[in-house]
């Protein structure tokens, strides 16, 4: 049949590497890299995650279309961040004329 | 009769669990990918809102973030990880053994994953009853030290919420498996047709890697400064 058959070999290598990347993600949350923590911690989680899809999911063997539909999904999930981030972080930018009464209670909330 | 015969040898290899609405297993297995990918995605999308407002609250209350963090046990949470990871291996070798044809390794290798998930839940069970014990549960009882309890509260809020949600899904991937043991069990899958133990495969790497995101955003918020 067409499923790809993956060595054993390939599936401990992914496994000790998301082993590894486990305790590096562990160890770099208490060193202070100021505002850098989270991306790292976002970024090895991003790595590990690509990791399980490629070959444990066999996502680097499957059908360009399989792989269009996955790609899809996050990007879409990227859009749903990215769009939602830049109504509410740029919310305070607004400037309101004299007169113009008080800025809407959600620019104040916080 | 000898015609027949060469007639069904010259159409291909006709396995019984080929549905009649495709011409070849090459076929049946690469829309059985597709549809599992295409439920993923809405998955994705399903656990996509929750990420999105805990990113958002964490701007909004980093401090708080902080403080609810450390409430957690890295130590449970790290455990956890490594099980989790370890019952995507066995699934993975659960896979491989379905593909290549050994449906005692297959059993084995799912009941590994089972017991790795059950090990999983009871944990989280462990970690709930610590949070209830402390009343941080939100909610009318909930009781927190410190200058930000009630933006804790939203953090600790999204914590159950998200952890919930998960364990949720691995209670029904618990499910999904025991159903899939006790088909390989009763020997119904072959090297030609194991689509069921792949699309199950799929599901349980995709809750692991829910978790892989869930462990740092939610245990190793801020543990440097």
């Amino acid at each position: 049949m067409s499923g790809h058959v993956s060595p054993k070999t390939v599936s401990y290598t992914i496994f000790a590497s998301l082993m590894v990347l486990t305790g590096i993600t562990v160890a770099v949350a208490f060193i202070n890299l100021g505002p850098l923590n989270f991306p790292v911690a976002l970024s090895i989680a991003i790595v590990k995650a690509t990791l399980v899809i490629l070959f444990f999911m066999h996502v680097k063997y499957s059908s360009r279309l399989t792989k269009l539909v996955v790609a899809t999904g996050f990007f879409f999930l990227l859009i749903l961040f990215t769009l939602t981030m830049t109504d509410y972080l740029s919310r305070g930018w607004l400037t309101y004329p004299v007169g113009a009464g008080a800025p809407p209670a959600a620019t104040q909330a916080h | 009769m000898s015609d027949s015969a060469s007639a069904e040898a010259s159409a291909g290899r006709h396995h019984a669990a080929l549905q009649h609405q495709f011409d070849t297993m090459e076929q049946q297995q690469e829309s059985a990918t597709l549809g599992m990918w295409v439920f993923l995605v809405t998955e994705v999308m399903f656990f996509g809102g929750l990420f999105m407002a805990y990113l958002l609250y964490r701007v909004w209350y980093p401090a708080a973030w902080a403080d609810g963090s450390r409430e957690l046990d890295i130590l449970l949470g790290g455990v956890n990880t490594v099980v989790l990871i370890g019952s995507s291996l066995t699934m993975a070798l659960a896979v491989r053994a379905a593909q290549t044809g050994f449906p005692r390794a297959t059993v084995n290798w799912l009941l590994a994953t089972m017991a790795l998930g059950g090990v999983f839940l009871v944990i989280k069970v462990f970690e709930y009853a610590h949070k209830v014990e402390l009343n941080h549960v939100p909610g009318p009882n909930f009781v927190f030290e410190g200058p930000h309890a009630r933006q804790v509260e939203i953090f600790l809020s999204l914590y159950f919420a998200m952890t919930g949600l998960h364990a949720l899904h691995m209670v029904i991937g618990f499910g999904l498996l025991s159903v899939i043991a006790w088909m390989a069990y009763k020997r119904k899958f072959s090297p030609e047709w194991y689509a069921p133990v792949e699309m199950s495969g799929l599901y349980w790497h995709f809750v692991d890697i829910v978790w892989i995101f869930l462990f740092p955003l939610l245990y190793l918020v801020d543990r440097a400064h």
